[in-house]
């Protein structure tokens, strides 16, 4: 059963008696076109990949496909009858399920409340719980996704939460899984463990929609790789493409995937974080006895899911949290007793995670977010300098190839990657002895990565300690010079770089680096 | 945002059984300093279990937040002023209190309880500064809640013996249960319709002006027709219009609901003023002499004494407020809707992704709210003197919004708090009519009071519904 196209688009495909199919699919958003007639077949039995990168239209699409949202142009039919889904509910019962990149799941509900919500079987409108907990035994026994149905999400680990959003997909007996970016916040066990699921699923008959933008995970399990670029299908493929030719297709020109990078020249300590304990306002230990150091010139890498502490580390050091127990030293002095601004004048920069949030303001120009951790520099008797914040924005965007329209427009018509770069570009901007960096290329497009990486692999030269935080092994393989590795609040070990993926993946999982060093092998071993 | 924290209600220093909490203190964290770029550090950690057995939940190890201490001190420090000012009464006090169980017209007579004034408010005093030195004192987490109910008990029984003591009447007990669910039930009711609309979403400032809307419809309604029943309707009916009124501007219009629920507010304070003054006042026999609800006696329940009079005598709306609890609870937490009205309240785009209606299902919850503060409304002329006056409700809406947040967003829980503000709103009067040197004007703030220092006192450690008061947008 090969109804895999390669021919080009536009010459698509006579209509396709099985499956479902998209043509002409176009969605635009005010003058954005997020979707430019595109198609798709997606058939029963094989797993299809959606590749493409942030931002280039792939969950747009399937919010069409799952009726989240109203395309513009195009039809979508199942089995060669045309469809109309105007909400989840309609192409629910067509037959599409999908399991979520941020999951939908209630925190404060139980796995059987998530399951059964939406299709509750009731007797006059009464819920029956103890058949929908059987219902979820059934399920779960069946399709050998280990979950309790009485377990509240907000407690269960997000590799069982996405058990549970797979599950909730598979309750109503979907033939078509959408997989939307489902790796990001997995161990690379978990992801094996993932993958073996998708393929048993396959091997039922579903259909599985796969989107990603990582390339490994592509060709480890693809059985057709549809590519998009800027809201069009830019081609097609199988999984013996090869890597380098994926990313060129998905970016539009040749990447270079590996940074340069000499072996780092470690000075003395920078950064010295011993014992560190943090508590959330709830009480929750989310730091737990933390200690590492980061030496002058030198990349740390923070390693880990989201979620075991990793975040509330660096806003530790940068004064944002309160502090239990513990020191936190910069070339010996105590940082914990600093506020942020303090911080700031020691010689902290910081990248936070969440760049929309934290990182910027939107609504301020290009010129007016590059200076705003440092507009004490640019004022004159405490009238803002205007002729020099530009001429600074200038600077700026021309060193940090900032692509934009012009440094007097709001900083929400950059892209996520040229964004970041306004966020680096600021934090660079004067002599740091640490630099945080807390997730800095989330959602940035493969050509920024690479810039970005290399900046901070410039600063880590200059003899600034570094201190990065990263779920992406990625983004840890191309810029660490140790590794910490984190879960649940306590850091499991500080590995050297080139640490093998799956040593750090059982770490990750809270397995010391010895025991993780073994059953790495014997899983070698095993395939 | 969505970081997973406990529900409040879980006691902070509880629940450590992390297997390997007991991480090596000392000597292993400056080894990894000093350790060598090659070289591995590890940390002794919770043994390892494949992926596909972690189905279990997982609590980090918790301890007391900065949030918790201050919290905790500042409590502490409350409690102890309080025992300052109770260990003063003492040398305020002389003779003997008495606490009558029954009222003179009783069948069956419970005798009068006498004690002493001065050393009962001694004892009270040292009582709470007990319970203050359990909470200013780190580690004593196990007694804190017992210590909490002990200074509140202790509070209650060391000012009832000082305002009792030496004076010629006894303390009526059955008059002051009796008054707490009476002047609760307004309290009851509306907070219940918080509860309906922001379990689902919607945070709802309005109750007042609901309340009020009610009260003057009841009253209005009531006069023409002759029947309180109507009377109820009426009301009933002015809560769900104003609840749509909300629903509308929150749910449909995406309006700010804060902002909203103070217009909505003054909208019917605005409203009944004008319609009182220019319709009802002129003809006030016609429209404003509505009858009252008359104290249902349930038969041979209402004889027990004192029980009797406190809960098997009361008005028809103060069971219905009793039985509306269990019934909020039950749509809640064992119907569909419930269950739908909860989602929608926490993540309503995940509800929106199993098909569910989110803006219809909030419409539904805030009309549904709708009734019961239009009940908790004709408390006010129904129930007193069956006539209305401008801005009859006094504030208690917002009371009763803060029961609902006390309470937790919980039905039964928020009864309880609206139970504790009758409590002292009732207490105050009764004080009052006992001649207390405090003067009256003091006594009518207590029940505000009372509700600053509670929400004060609370509500640093709850957690509301997750999306109350975001709008749904698709």
């Amino acid at each position: 059963m090969s109804t895999t196209t390669t021919a080009p688009i536009g010459s698509a495909a006579d209509p396709a008696p099985q499956g479902l199919s998209l043509r002409g699919i176009t969605k635009r958003f005010g003058t954005l076109t997020a979707n430019d007639h595109i198609d798709l077949d997606i058939v029963p039995g094989r797993i299809h990949c959606l590749l493409g990168e942030n931002g280039a239209g792939k969950s747009t699409l399937m919010n069409i496909l799952y009726g989240l949202l109203d395309a513009d142009e195009g039809t979508i039919s199942i089995d060669g009858v045309e469809q109309h889904f105007r909400n989840p509910r309609q192409s629910m019962a067509a037959g599409i399920g999908m399991v979520h990149q941020h999951f939908m799941l209630v925190d404060v509900f139980t796995v059987a409340e998530n399951i059964i919500l939406g299709r509750e079987q009731a007797t006059g409108g009464l819920l029956n719980m103890r058949q929908a907990r059987q219902k979820v035994l059934e399920l779960s026994n069946r399709y050998r996704l280990r979950v309790q149905p009485d377990s509240r999400i907000e407690h269960l680990p997000v590799g069982v939460q996405q058990r549970v959003e797979i599950l909730k997909a598979l309750a109503n007996d979907a033939k078509y899984l959408i997989f939307d970016e489902p790796t990001a916040v997995l161990t690379p066990q978990e992801i094996d463990e993932l993958m073996t699921v998708m393929r048993s699923l396959r091997d039922e008959g579903r259909a599985i929609v796969f989107i990603t933008h990582k390339l490994r995970e592509v060709l480890a399990i693809a059985d057709d790789i549809t590519v998009i670029r800027r809201g069009k299908v830019v081609g097609q493929a199988d999984a013996s493409a090869s890597e380098g030719d994926l990313a060129e297709m998905m970016v539009g020109r040749s990447v270079n995937l590996q940074v340069d990078k000499s072996p780092a020249e470690a000075g003395e300590p920078t950064l010295v974080v011993e014992n560190l304990t943090v508590a959330d306002a709830s009480g929750q230990v989310v730091v737990d006895d933390v200690s590492l150091d980061v030496r002058a010139g030198e990349i740390l890498c923070v390693a880990g899911v989201q979620g075991n502490g990793q975040t509330e580390l660096a806003e530790v050091l940068l004064g944002l949290r309160p502090v239990l127990k513990g020191r936190v030293e910069l070339q010996g002095r105590d940082l914990t007793k600093l506020g942020t601004r303090e911080t700031i004048a020691a010689g902290v920069g910081f990248v936070p995670e969440d760049r929309q949030h934290d990182g910027y303001v939107s609504t301020f120009t290009v010129a007016e977010n590059l200076v705003l951790n440092q507009v004490g520099g640019f004022t004159r008797r405490g009238n803002l300098r205007w002729d020099q914040i530009k001429a600074n924005a200038r600077a700026k965007v021309d060193e940090f190839d900032i692509r934009t329209q012009g440094i007097d427009l709001p900083l929400s018509s950059l892209s996520g990657g040229n964004a970041q770069k306004v966020v680096l570009a600021r934090e660079l901007s004067r002599p740091l002895k640490l630099l945080v960096a807390s997730q800095p290329t989330r959602g940035v497009d493969v050509g920024a990565i690479e810039f970005l990486h290399k900046r901070i692999i410039e600063e880590r030269d200059r003899g600034t300690a570094v201190l990065i935080v990263s779920t992406e092994l990625d983004e840890i393989e191309a810029l660490a010079d140790r590794i910490a590795v984190m879960n649940r609040g306590h850091v499991v070990g500080i590995v050297p770089a080139g640490t093998p993926r799956d040593v750090l993946g059982l770490m990750m999982a809270g397995i010391p680096y010895d025991e993780a060093v073994v059953a790495a092998e014997e899983g070698a071993g095993d395939e | 945002m969505n970081t997973t924290y406990p529900r409040p209600d879980g006691t902070p220093e509880k629940v450590p059984p992390v297997p390997g909490d007991a991480a090596p203190a000392d000597a292993e964290p400056s080894d990894a300093r000093r350790a060598d770029e090659s070289s591995v550090t590890t940390a002794t950690l919770a043994p390892y279990r494949h992926p596909a057995q972690l189905d279990e939940e997982v609590h980090l190890r918790t301890t007391e937040s900065a949030e918790a201490r201050r919290q905790r001190l500042s409590t502490g420090a409350l409690i102890g002023i309080v025992a300052a000012v109770m260990l003063w009464l003492v040398t305020q006090t002389s003779g003997t209190a008495r606490f009558a169980l029954s009222n003179a017209l009783d069948e069956v007579q419970l005798p009068t309880i006498s004690v002493p004034g001065l050393p009962v408010v001694l004892v009270s005093a040292l009582l709470l500064a007990a319970a203050c030195v359990v909470y200013v004192l780190p580690g004593m987490g196990r007694w804190r809640r017992w210590a909490g109910l002990v200074a509140g008990l202790a509070l209650v029984a060391g000012f009832l013996s000082w305002a009792a003591a030496g004076r010629s009447l006894p303390f009526l007990v059955s008059n002051q249960l009796q008054g707490t669910l009476l002047l609760a039930t307004p309290l009851i009711l509306g907070a219940l319709c918080g509860v309906m609309c922001e379990r689902s979403g919607v945070v709802n400032v309005a109750i007042e002006g609901q309340m009020l809307t009610a009260a003057f419809a009841a009253a209005v309604v009531g006069s023409v027709t002759g029947s309180v029943t109507a009377g109820l309707f009426a009301a009933m009916f002015a809560g769900v219009l104003m609840g749509a009124v909300l629903a509308l501007f929150a749910i449909t219009y995406l309006m700010d609901q804060v902002v909203l629920g103070v217009v909505i507010n003054l909208l019917a304070l605005g409203l009944t003023s004008f319609l009182f003054d220019s319709l009802v006042k002129p003809q006030s026999g016609e429209l404003n002499d509505a009858p009252l609800l008359e104290p249902i006696q349930i038969p041979l329940l209402h004889k027990i004494p004192l029980l009797g009079d406190v809960l098997f005598s009361q008005t028809i709306l103060a069971y219905l407020a009793l039985i509306s609890v269990v019934v909020v609870w039950f749509i809640l937490e064992r119907t569909v809707w419930g269950l739908r009205i909860r989602s929608v309240g926490e993540h309503p785009k995940a509800a929106d992704t199993v098909g569910i209606n989110v803006v219809a299902i909030r419409w539904s919850a805030v009309l549904a709210g709708g009734l019961f503060a239009g009940l908790g409304g004709s408390f006010f002329t129904l129930g007193v003197t069956g006539a209305f006056n401008d801005d009859i409700t006094v504030g208690k809406g917002f009371i009763a919004l803060a029961a609902l947040i006390m309470g937790r967003w919980r039905p039964g829980l928020a009864a309880l708090m609206a139970l504790f503000f009758g409590f002292v709103d009732q207490l105050g009067s009764q004080v009052q009519t006992m001649g207390t040197p405090i003067s009256s004007d003091w006594l009518k703030l207590l029940p505000y009071l009372a509700t600053i220092v509670a929400v004060a006192g609370l509500i640093g450690r709850v957690r509301g519904p997750a999306a109350d008061g975001v709008p749904y947008v698709k």
